[in-house]
């Protein structure tokens, strides 16, 4: 009965939905407010009705309700209860209503958070919500549907796929279909701008946190899937270069562009256009990312299980919204004024190119994802693009980008010199050059790339610092530093708080990518091997038992200068339902490095008491990878809490008061 | 007209490559057997192990040949379909018993004896029908895949159509879904009849 | 008359950033991605000498050994048509089988044998990799050009 509940819920959403994307928008164009007021009640309606939905394939999962086809493909009833909870998006159906609650909840809080905006702008913007809502609430329902029955029920469920039984895996789609999702919003309030044609300072001031939420998500949720790729898969890698990653990772460098346009919008009112078609892209690429994991065009590990009628149905789809919105766009752009003119060096043109390095570096990315498919639709073969593809062509791109960051934030806006820059930078230069060329041959080789990244490091950091300093010494007005320093608008913070987590996160990048050692070696018990002067003792292999799952579990000990650290116990995982075995690494992790053991599989099957083939590594600094994103996502936070943002807000609730009283 | 239609121009190129690749999909391609006598075989029945059946003992009828497996996860899911379509119509399906134990990967092939590998096979793929129902006339046991080789088997399950002149009229990759029965399957067994 | 001249530097740049990133690009492209070869194109030669490329096809039953160092693992790819051996060091994906389709990536050396410097499994245990199933529905469209479906046995027999 529940499950019928849920799907009937998700019926009545798609109704709602379609009320919400018409009504309101028809209102707003004709003025008539009535239509206009339905809005935000429809909002709310939407989310609680696929909430409820959402909740009822929870509790067919927590029940183990196998007569529900996904609940028996994604569950057993000897998972965990936290892994029940988090199979509802195991799978393509139960993660598309995940994508479908989030989208509803953004334009819940967009329909909260939304006082102080005009109220034909709010028709718009949650008018777009409701027909993108309306879209995929189409899709699960003719093609997707999770509480689809399977009579008479399985009598056991299929489990859920071993490699998402998982910590990381429980909170990375949600975080990354956050981001993802999240552009909506800047999208919405690009198309309501479009509609409206009120491209302004203000439509950025509205579209700024928003993006910025969605950003922060969609950083967390790509640090989190590299993170659970590096200790789950058990190659030690971070980063594959996989069309599914970047699938995400295009979204996100079109939104770090975006962030950076929306400032000069606001702050300048120029790139009116360019930051709208920003806004679109970078919702469109979300939308491509989703098509080309679910339709199967690009093979991949990630890759769901594929359902051509599916694929179809979100390609119409993409048309559908990515061809409106750049009609609307083509139509509305020429109209748009130009905003406040700049010099050639400014801090405008400074962003500009930054701007463009980003959307470049991200048509890289899409060429390199979509190469095989265009030589393949040719008929000249199957190919495939590698890791070193994108490597080489990223590092050239993403240098000048990097060295700007160092720059823009001193540069005035309008017209700046390159002479008063290059004497407040001089210092930082100097710094990165010593560390660019000291440290290398601190830890070992100098090589030139190493140098290169550190460089960068250095620098971002010692700009962020220098240019900290400068401002609070140039606001001090006869304060205290401190008190002066403490009084920056958090925006500023935040900023330099994000662009020293870019520096942190190429500081990891670079000290693993060239001091990383593995060894891959036969190990008998007794026996030992050593990596980076890591003592790694072999004790033997033993078996145990998880709740769903046998498992060979190695015993090593750690030890350093012949003391001992630490136990280390890999396993290699059978789950019961499943033939598929699954690697589990044991990682001591560490600030300034991880070592990591992996089992591969036992020499002669029949002795898993003998010898066994095991792979150790040793991760200089490779933690500093997450560790920069959560600072840049941190730094993100801080910005969007600006008081700017808040102050605006309050003074718009103060004003009708203030005029009642008069 | 103006300078930023360009954009959508490259949008619908973009679009143009996706719907190629859409048609690009693997697991779509046609397989060359269709249309092909169905490669013959003698094989012993699940049933009755000393008996065997050869495509000739089925021709002139219409049959489905479908192959799956015990360890097969997709065939689970499938397999009410099937259950549901052999109470209902009136259509030998013929089941193709898969490297019932090689397929698993759990075993240690060089260590196994023939007969000790065709005893588990048998008893691994009765416990799976008693389990979750029977919807074949028989199933032949292929234990070392030959026959599925033959017949161009690359992942289970897998469902041929074979028509009164044991000609393969159809190749199904992947799980029979009850859409796949409706709309591609019933017609054509239907007009094959008539 | 300066606005125009600042327009056109800035254009001049841009143009400029987007040649040499094109250049980047196509010169990446062209050192750096590796072609889909099937086994029985392999061993037709038409393999590219010293070049990396990725053949796919199933993992012959009873073809993997290990080496005497533990590590180094031999093994036979073949599409049912040819059979090529290859080489990887390294621990194998969890899902490499014997029987089961795989992809690996590597260069060929002068005894013929291919040697992987990455092996791929997918991620789902009852279909191979689309590359790997492609390189045997190949081989049995050869098959079936060449021979009558029946002597297809026989072809298969000799190797």
């Amino acid at each position: 009965m529940i499950p019928e509940l849920g799907h009937f819920a998700l019926i009545l959403a798609a109704l709602v939905s379609l009320i919400l994307g018409t009504l309101p928008m028809i209102g707003a164009h004709t003025n008539r407010q009535a239509w206009i007021a339905v809005a935000r009640p429809a909002a709310t309606a939407l989310a609680m009705l696929v909430t409820f939905s959402f909740a009822c394939l929870t509790q067919a999962f927590v029940a183990n309700d196998f007569s529900v086809v996904y609940v028996a493909q994604h569950s057993n009833s000897l998972l965990p209860i936290e892994y029940r909870v988090a199979g509802v998006w195991g799978g393509h159906e139960g993660s598309l209503l995940l994508w479908i609650l989030m989208l509803t909840w953004w334009a819940f809080l967009v329909a909260v958070f939304s006082r102080e905006l005009p109220d034909t702008m709010v028709a718009r913007v949650l008018g777009t919500l409701g027909l993108v809502g309306f879209g995929f609430l189409l899709f699960i329902l003719l093609t997707s549907n999770p509480f689809e029955r399977l009579l008479p029920g399985a009598a056991e469920g299929r489990d859920l796929n071993p490699l998402l039984q998982d910590p990381g895996l429980v909170i990375h789609p949600p975080l990354l279909y956050m981001g993802y999702v999240g552009f909506s919003v800047a999208y919405a309030f690009a198309i309501a701008a479009l509609l409206s044609g009120k491209l302004d300072a203000a439509w950025a001031r509205w579209s700024r946190p928003w993006t910025m939420a969605a950003w922060i998500f969609l950083t967390l949720g790509i640090a989190m899937g590299s993170w659970w790729a590096y200790y789950e898969l058990g190659w030690g890698g971070w980063w594959f270069w996989d069309p599914v990653e970047n699938a995400s990772f295009m979204p996100w460098l079109i939104g770090t562009a975006l962030i950076h346009s929306l400032a000069v919008t606001e702050k300048r009112g120029s790139f009116k256009n360019w930051t709208v078609l920003l806004a679109i892209s970078a919702f469109s690429l979300s939308l491509l990312g989703t098509f080309l994991v679910r339709s199967g065009v690009l093979t991949s590990v990630h890759a769901f299980a594929t359902d051509p009628r599916r694929g179809i149905f979100i390609l119409i789809f993409l048309v559908a919204v990515i061809g409106a919105s750049l009609t609307l766009f083509a139509a509305r752009a020429p109209k748009v004024g130009l905003g406040g003119r700049f010099g050639l060096v400014s801090r405008e043109s400074l962003l500009l190119t930054n701007n463009v390095l980003l959307v470049v570096a991200c048509a890289t990315v899409l060429l390199g994802t979509l190469y095989p498919l265009l030589i393949d639709a040719l008929g000249a073969g199957k190919i495939s693009v590698g890791p070193p593809y994108f490597n080489a062509v990223f590092v050239p791109v993403m240098s000048p980008i990097l060295f700007l960051m160092g720059i823009a934030p001193f540069a005035r806006w309008k017209d700046a010199s390159v002479a008063d820059i290059a004497k407040a930078v001089k210092w930082a230069l100097a710094i990165g050059v010593i560390v660019a060329i000291a440290l290398p041959l601190v830890y070992g080789q100098w090589y030139a790339l190493t140098a290169l990244g550190l460089f960068f490091a250095a620098w971002i950091v010692a700009t962020a610092i220098l240019n900290f300093i400068e401002r609070v010494q140039h606001t001090r007005a006869g304060r205290s530093f401190l008190a002066t320093a403490f009084s920056q608008p958090r925006s500023f913070f935040g900023m330099h708080l994000a662009h020293i987590g870019i520096a942190v996160f190429v500081i990891g990048v670079t000290m693993v990518s060239s001091y990383q050692d593995e060894k891959d070696v036969k190990l008998a018990p007794g026996q030992s091997v050593d990596v980076a002067g890591y003592h790694f003792t072999f004790n033997g292999v033993k078996a145990v038992e998880g709740p769903n799952y046998v498992a060979a579990q190695g015993d090593f000990d750690l030890a350093v200068d012949g003391k001992f650290v630490r136990k280390m116990n890999p396993e290699k995982r059978n789950y019961h339902s499943s033939a598929m075995p699954m690697t589990e690494a044991s990682i001591d992790a560490g600030l300034l490095r991880d070592v990591y053991v992996s089992l591969g599989e036992p020499i002669d099957r029949d002795k898993p008491e003998g010898e066994w083939a095991v792979r150790v590594y040793y991760k200089p600094f490779v933690d500093w990878i997450w560790g920069g994103c959560v600072l840049m996502s941190l730094g993100g936070l801080i910005a969007m809490l600006d008081r700017r943002y808040r102050v605006k807000a309050r003074a718009a609730t103060q004003l009708p008061a203030g005029t009642q009283q008069a | 007209m103006n300078r930023y239609y360009w954009i959508l121009g490259a949008f619908a190129a973009l679009v143009a490559l996706l719907a190629v690749g859409l048609n690009l999909n693997p697991r779509d391609v046609p397989s060359p057997l269709v249309g092909k006598p169905a490669p013959a075989f003698t094989l012993p029945q699940l049933a009755e192990p000393d008996k065997t059946l050869s495509p000739k003992d089925m021709q002139g009828k219409v049959w489905l040949f479908n192959v799956w497996a015990s360890w097969c996860v997709s065939c689970r899911q499938e397999h009410p379909v099937l259950v549901e379509f052999s109470k209902k119509v009136d259509i030998p399906l013929i089941g193709l018993n898969y490297k019932e134990v090689r397929g698993d990967g759990g075993f240690d092939m060089g260590k196994m004896p023939a007969d000790e590998e065709k005893k588990l096979a048998w008893q691994r793929a009765n416990t799976w029908l008693a389990q979750h129902g029977n919807p074949y006339k028989l199933t032949v046991m292929d234990l070392d895949g030959r026959v599925g080789i033959d017949y161009g088997v690359y992942g289970v399950p897998e469902t041929y159509v074979i028509d009164k002149a044991g000609v393969i009229r159809m190749k199904h990759t992947g799980p029979v879904t009850p859409e796949i029965l409706a709309k591609k399957i019933m017609p054509l067994l239907a007009e094959l009849n008539k | 008359m300066k606005s125009r001249h600042k327009k056109l530097a800035l254009i001049g740049g841009a143009l400029a950033i987007i040649g040499i990133i094109a250049a980047l690009v196509l010169n990446a492209l062209n050192s750096n991605i590796a072609l889909y070869i099937t086994p029985t194109e392999v061993a037709a030669g038409k393999a590219p000498q010293g070049k990396l490329f990725r053949i796919g096809g199933l993992v012959k039953e009873g073809s993997i050994q290990r080496q005497a160092d533990g590590v180094t693992i031999a093994f036979v790819i073949t599409d049912t048509a040819k059979d090529i051996p290859v080489a990887y060091k390294g621990i194998l994906p969890d899902l490499f089988k014997e029987g089961k389709g795989a992809v690996a990536q590597g260069k060929l050396n002068e005894t013929g044998t291919f040697v992987a410097t990455e092996v791929l499994a997918k991620h789902d245990e009852n279909y191979m990799p689309p590359e790997a199933a492609k390189a045997v529905d190949d081989a049995q469209k050869a098959a079936n050009k060449h021979v009558s479906p029946s002597s297809a046995e026989a072809a298969k027999a000799g190797n």
